[in-house]
């Protein structure tokens, strides 16, 4: 890719279709949640929908998203169909875990999700041996492995990058650093000055990247992922980013300063991106609009088969624990 | 005939299985520590050879790192290969426990069954060679008493052989344990190709008095206690369960409606060990029946000892394991 290439126009708005499917999906998993419609704990990613939505238009359908519980904006990004979305996380048979899964276990391997972790850094060393198959196979395909600033402080981070560097591995390590590690602020949980640091320790290349940009977001995502299907190795995207509604819903996110959020509010990424496709002549208001109303019905019909569906009968506790079930 | 030059030894048979896996089907990786020719093959040998045949990229020697060993090998598993695992010793295990506990054993389950986890690890362990509290447990029972995970224990060469083989082909998860004494004892050799299936335990020697159940090293204790016993009319029936989970409790209850007295052997504590899980089933479905509870012979609730004085006192030695045998019998 040269320096000069940037997003056609139709590009510029799937980004913004994508962020803002993942913003009203958000908004009604909430809702749902406070109504009582659905019974889990809740990872909002509300504020960090323009990385994932400017990496996914980079990939291709068959190249795999490994994410973490704070996870639908990676898998709305990666195209997970909406319906069986919702209804895994109304616990549903008809979810696409059969509700076997959940909301921190979001999955769905024909869209590319094959692995979401509910453990902090455990993705990384997956999304290598994922990785590594695909090497073997010689499929080019990519892994884009999401993670926040806390897990860069686990082991499982440093062993798996040391690895993916050491076998020069088709994967991206995405982390999404919106500068709290639950409660815990960047600088008072991890000692380096930048997580793109880290990168240097294990011979990766290591790129600070604004992920609240779209254009900025994309064009690191293209060179990362380029650079992995090329054979080039593993790139480690520190992309800056913010978390607007705490670490788990319910929290107020006390630990924040009053100063630092209204900042972070102002410069919101979704109404900052409207504005800027409207101002390039990309977008009218009105065409926007349109993709939003299109996203809310998409996504109300998906709630409708969620609340309409059945749960999953007590017998499938007995089921896909292992392939062929043995006489205990 | 030479019979004895045709013995083989479990180093022999793992090998031997893996190359035969790794000749068949081009999915099987093997991934570990030292694993490839230049590194050695194997600080056990058990891989020598498989480098130089199947090249480094399907044979990786890796970094001590145990978490990324573990994760490459699920993510491998994920990705449409069969994966098998060198995790050195069984201590060694506890470091990659969150890929293998919480990612390998239940991702078939969490998704839904639309994916599986086809990862073998083998681990090798066991008391007796002065490497102390944290290069010798049996941890056998935590990775049992985890739904989503196999778990094989065999004590032969032919049975490591066949036993290898149906792991490896296996669709789940499965850990393999290995143990220091028997990778020199030799063995019958298998025949080629032949695998022995999960959750299959064997009688491997017939009697009529007490049955004990037992698997790994401690078969080797268990098998010279019967024969002693027998020298002095106890007649010792002995199923070697080559697999924990499954558990072959069919092959286990037959003995015991038999004999109607029970001993469970293992290296690891009794305390909350396999031999709890079966002596409880035995007594559910046998309570009637049995002439005497069901006795357990294991390692002491200690760590591993250093000083050789106190490891004959912490290991399930012929003495106690014939003890419990006779104390069934009182």
């Amino acid at each position: 890719m040269s320096e000069n290439e940037s997003p056609s126009r139709a590009t510029l708005l799937e980004i913004y279709r994508i962020a803002t499917l993942i913003k009203r999906a958000d908004d009604r998993f909430i809702e749902l949640i406070k109504a009582g419609q659905i019974a889990s704990p809740y990872y909002s990613p509300r504020g960090q929908e323009l990385i994932p939505a400017a990496i996914s238009v980079n990939l291709r359908p068959t190249d795999v998203v490994v994410t973490t519980y704070r996870g639908i904006h990676d898998q709305l990004a990666k195209g997970i169909p909406l319906e069986p979305f919702v209804a895994e996380f109304m616990g549903k048979a008809t979810g696409t875990c059969k509700g076997k899964g959940g909301p921190m276990h979001i999955t769905h391997v024909a869209s590319g999700l094959p692995v979401t972790t509910g453990v902090v850094g455990s993705g990384l060393p997956i999304a290598n041996g994922l990785a590594w198959a695909a090497q073997l196979k010689k499929s080019g395909q990519v892994t884009v492995c999401n993670f926040g600033d806390g897990a860069t402080n686990i082991g499982a981070f440093h062993e798996a990058l040391n690895l993916a560097s050491l076998w020069k591995l088709p994967v991206v390590f995405v982390c999404q650093n919106n500068g709290y590690a639950e409660h815990t602020k960047f600088e008072l949980g991890t000692s380096s000055r930048t997580i793109a640091d880290r990168a240097v320790a294990y011979g990766m290349n290591g790129v600070e990247v604004d992920g609240n940009d779209a254009l900025a977001m994309w064009s690191a995502a293209r060179l990362a992922i380029d650079r992995a299907r090329n054979g080039e190795g593993p790139t480690l995207l520190d992309a800056r980013t913010f978390r607007f509604r705490g670490h788990l819903l319910g929290d107020d996110s006390h630990y924040i300063g009053k100063d630092e959020m209204a900042q972070a509010v102002a410069a919101d990424p979704l109404p900052r991106l409207r504005a800027w496709l409207i101002a390039q002549g990309h977008a009218s208001d009105a065409a926007l609009t349109d993709i939003e109303r299109t996203n809310e019905e998409a996504f109300e019909r998906a709630v409708r088969f969620g609340l309409d569906s059945p749960f999953p009968d007590a017998s499938e506790l007995a089921r896909d624990v292992v392939a062929m079930e043995h006489a205990a | 005939m030479n019979t004895a030059a045709r013995k083989i030894n479990m180093v022999q048979a793992i090998n031997m299985a893996l190359d035969h896996a790794m000749g068949q089907d081009p999915t099987v990786l093997v991934l570990g520590e030292d694993i490839a020719d230049a590194q050695g093959g194997g600080v056990f040998k058990c891989t020598a050879g498989l480098s130089a045949k199947y090249g480094t990229e399907r044979v990786k020697s890796t970094p001590i790192a145990e978490q990324a060993i573990m994760g490459a090998a699920v993510g491998a598993a994920l990705g449409g290969m069969r994966p098998v695992a060198e995790i050195m010793l069984m201590n060694f295990m506890t470091v990659g426990m969150d890929q293998l506990v919480n990612h390998a054993a239940k991702l078939r389950f969490m998704t839904g069954g639309q994916t599986h986890v086809p990862l073998t690890v083998r681990t090798a362990t066991g008391a007796g060679f002065g490497t102390g509290g944290q290069h010798a447990d049996y941890l056998e029972s935590w990775f049992a008493h985890t739904a989503g995970i196999k778990v094989v224990a065999p004590s032969t060469p032919a049975d490591a052989y066949g036993l290898m083989l149906s792991c490896i082909f296996d669709d789940d998860p499965c850990v393999f344990i290995e143990n220091l004494p028997l990778y020199f004892a030799p063995g019958d050799p298998p025949v080629p190709g032949t695998r022995v299936p999960l959750g299959q335990a064997k009688v491997v020697r017939e009697g009529t008095d007490v049955t004990v159940i037992s698997y790994s090293r401690t078969m080797l204790e268990v098998l010279a206690v019967a024969d002693d016993l027998s020298r002095r009319g106890v007649s010792v029936e002995v199923v070697d369960l080559r697999s924990i989970a499954p558990l072959d409790m069919d092959t286990v209850r037959a003995s015991v409606a038999k004999t109607r007295r029970a001993v469970v052997a293992h290296e690891a504590q009794v305390d909350f060990g396999v031999g709890a899980e079966i002596s409880a089933r035995l007594h559910r479905d046998l309570f009637g029946q049995l002439l005497a509870p069901v006795g357990r012979v294991g390692a002491a609730r200690s760590p591993v000892p250093f000083s050789k004085a106190l490891e004959s006192a912490y290991l399930p030695t012929p003495e106690r394991i014939s003890a419990a045998i006779l104390q069934t019998l009182s």
